[in-house]
């Protein structure tokens, strides 16, 4: 029998029982759905978080104080006390060659209230080498100066969210607002930023002077930094200032040579190799829980396709009767099986597609559609449909025509 | 090919045994036949006499457990699976008492069938079985899947599948088993015609009239050929026809 032929019988076998054939479906079409919507919102997480880890600038370096293990955790007692304002100061003022701007971040959440209106946002103590190593514009206002940064007072910029939140279409800038019942001077605006690498909004954030933050908010005189924010002058200068740097606090902290660090230096392409890592774990989790769906899916197949042969035994005999070779049969019911993946796979494609751009747009998640991993996973679902059907329809081929004549 | 290529059967000391668990089943305990081209055979014999196990044999369902059986020539006792596919496909055309059609398949598309395993092209296949079916009378049956055809016509459409690919030899077992007295006639008309024509034809049959039409009766008793005897031309036509 030729292949088209054998198509077209095959068709003809599945459509003289739909219900059964697309039950048999079933399991496939589930499993590729699922397979291509995972893969396309995984690769949109991707996509989008490496586009907004550029966005951060490649020439970023984050340095936290005390030592840190592969995954970010903060390792050794008392180790968060060793990074302190000074590091910042004596890093911005003897690297110049190699780093632009230097700014110590501490975080803190905190109620903003302004008239009868009120938000819990996020307190930011830094300096305005922030807004440089942000690359941050102030849309409207001014920055801090050097005076309200050393005095502590009670200024601040606020993000495009705290601005709508707080004062609507009013102008926010010489309005006093009231920060955990501080109250303080809204001197700018801030440029919209929309949203981050780990889907948060970035432009609901309430900036201030870092010892306004901490002496007056927080309530501690002591100097210790949460983060220092690094910008080298250019993506090449990025390694070159990140030995300086950990030269110098080393030098600072009088650590022995052969001493671990007490603080610890990333570079956006250390995190994003970090956050890389993560994904393909998780990538790895969606990917063995699509194979096992996957399995499922062929196991309903050669389920059908067994109980197909036990019941079709007399057409067996009769082809066989006629003159189909053993490997007529296998192949017709091969074929079967492979057609009964394929349009399940084809369906689970088209549904798997749909789902993807539906929650995309109630999700507002950036999702990417690959046509090639469509491809793959058809192909994947065709050879498990020749795996599934492969046993029933050896069972077939090995029929005794005359036991097959004879069954009722 | 031998040399006696008129000997389009020649069964040799033909043995089949059953084996059913540890019972051993002798159902053909050694026959040898002859039929030549051109002939009719009718096959008579009680019930368990192992006529239809003798059928299967020339007809490449089954092999022999002892014994040879040529078929056109061709030695066919120990043909792979297969071999025997091939032989049963190309140079015998076998017809079952239970018409064995494929249910909700048109007429044609039964009578194509062994074609497709021939890898005969759509429209020569479609040609050749419109042909073999109108060769049985039944050119305006076409379209009929067997749910819509008679006993009768759905044997006949059984024969025309036999037909279809030219063979040598066909064989038939209790064609008519399932018919009625009348349409038994008809399609026993149907096999003298096709035998008139040239073709070697070998039934099975429990009746004696309808024996009585081939131009050779054999019979079977318990596994052994018990007697084989050419009828004189004395052939008539069927009156009720
Ligand atoms: N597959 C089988 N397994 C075991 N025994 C069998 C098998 N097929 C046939 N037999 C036995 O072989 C003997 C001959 O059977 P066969 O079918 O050839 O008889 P038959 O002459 O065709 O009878 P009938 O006229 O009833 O069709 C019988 O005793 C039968 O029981
Ligand atoms: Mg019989």
């Amino acid at each position: 029998m030729t292949i088209h032929g054998a198509g077209r019988t095959a068709f003809r076998a599945l459509w003289r029982n739909p219900l059964r054939s697309s039950l048999a479906m079933l399991g496939i079409v589930i499993a590729v759905a699922a397979v291509v919507a995972t893969v396309a919102i995984g690769q949109g997480a991707k996509a989008k978080m490496a586009a907004q880890m550029a966005a951060l600038g490649t020439n970023l370096l984050i340095v936290h104080p005390g030592a840190m293990n592969l995954h970010g955790a903060v390792t050794g007692a008392g180790a968060v006390q060793t990074l302190v304002l000074s590091d910042a100061q004596a890093i911005a003022r003897e690297l110049t060659d190699d780093v632009l701007a230097v700014a110590p971040v501490d975080r803190s959440g905190g109620q903003v209230v302004y008239g009868h209106q009120n938000w819990a946002t996020q307190l930011q103590g830094t300096t305005n080498a922030f807004l440089t190593v942000r690359d941050w514009p102030i849309a409207e206002g001014r920055p801090f100066t050097r005076e309200e940064e050393k005095s502590a007072a009670k200024v601040c910029l606020i993000g495009n969210t705290v601005k709508t939140q707080l004062f609507g279409g009013e102008d926010p800038v010489g309005s006093v607002i009231r920060v955990k019942s501080m109250p303080c001077e809204v001197i700018g605006l801030l440029a919209v930023k929309g949203q981050g690498g780990w889907g948060q909004d970035q432009d609901d954030v309430v900036l201030m002077p870092w010892t306004t933050l901490m002496r007056r908010i927080v309530g501690t005189e002591s100097d210790a930094v949460g983060m220092l924010w690094i910008s080298a002058k250019s993506s090449d200068l990025v390694a070159d200032a990140q030995n300086e740097i950990d030269a110098l606090l080393r030098q600072r902290h009088h650590l022995a040579a052969g001493a671990p660090d007490d603080f610890d230096i990333r570079n956006l392409a250390e995190m994003q190799s970090a956050m890389k890592d993560q994904m393909s774990t998780l990538a790895l989790l969606l990917g063995t829980v699509a194979l096992i769906s996957l399995i499922v899916g062929a196991i309903g197949i050669a389920n059908v396709m067994l109980v197909s042969v036990t019941e079709r035994t007399r057409e067996i005999g009769i082809r066989m009767a006629i003159g189909a070779t053993g490997g007529d049969v296998l192949v017709q019911f091969l074929v079967e099986a492979m057609a009964l993946a394929a349009v399940g796979g084809a369906f689970g494609c088209g549904l798997g597609a749909g789902a993807t751009r539906v929650i995309g747009q109630v999700a507002h998640w950036h999702v990417v559609l690959s046509p090639f991993v469509m491809v793959a996973t058809l192909v994947v679902a065709g050879m498990a449909g020749i795996v599934a059907g492969f046993y029933p329809a050896l069972r077939a081929s090995r029929l005794d025509p005359i036991e097959a004549l004879r069954y009722e | 090919m031998t040399a006696d290529t008129a000997a389009v059967i020649r069964a040799i000391d033909l043995a089949k045994t059953y084996r059913m668990g540890d019972v051993e089943v002798p159902a053909l305990k050694g026959v040898s036949l002859e039929v030549l081209r051109g002939e009719m055979v009718a096959v008579m014999g009680p019930s368990g006499s192992g006529k239809s196990t003798f059928m299967n044999l020339v007809g490449c369902l089954d092999r022999p457990s002892t014994g040879t059986i040529l078929v056109a020539g061709q030695d066919v006792s120990r043909l792979s699976r297969i071999a025997r596919a091939k032989v049963r496909g190309r140079t015998i055309g076998f017809v079952f008492q239970g018409f064995q059609l494929l249910p909700r398949t048109s007429a044609l598309e039964n009578v194509e069938l062994p074609l497709v395993y021939q890898k005969v092209s759509g429209r020569e296949r479609k040609r050749r079985a419109v042909a073999a079916l109108e060769r049985v009378g039944l050119g305006d049956r076409l379209d009929h899947t067997p749910a819509r055809l008679s006993g009768g016509q759905q044997q006949r459409v059984a024969i025309a599948r036999a037909l279809v690919t030219g063979p040598e030899l066909l064989l038939a077992d209790e064609p008519t088993g399932n018919l009625d007295s009348a349409t038994s006639v008809e399609v026993l008309a149907l096999f003298q015609e096709l035998n008139d024509q040239g073709l070697t034809v070998v039934l099975v049959t429990h009746e004696p009239d309808i024996a009585a039409r081939a131009k050779r009766i054999v019979a079977f008793k318990d596994g052994h050929l018990v007697s084989d005897e050419r009828i004189r031309q004395d052939r008539s036509r069927p009156e009720a026809a």
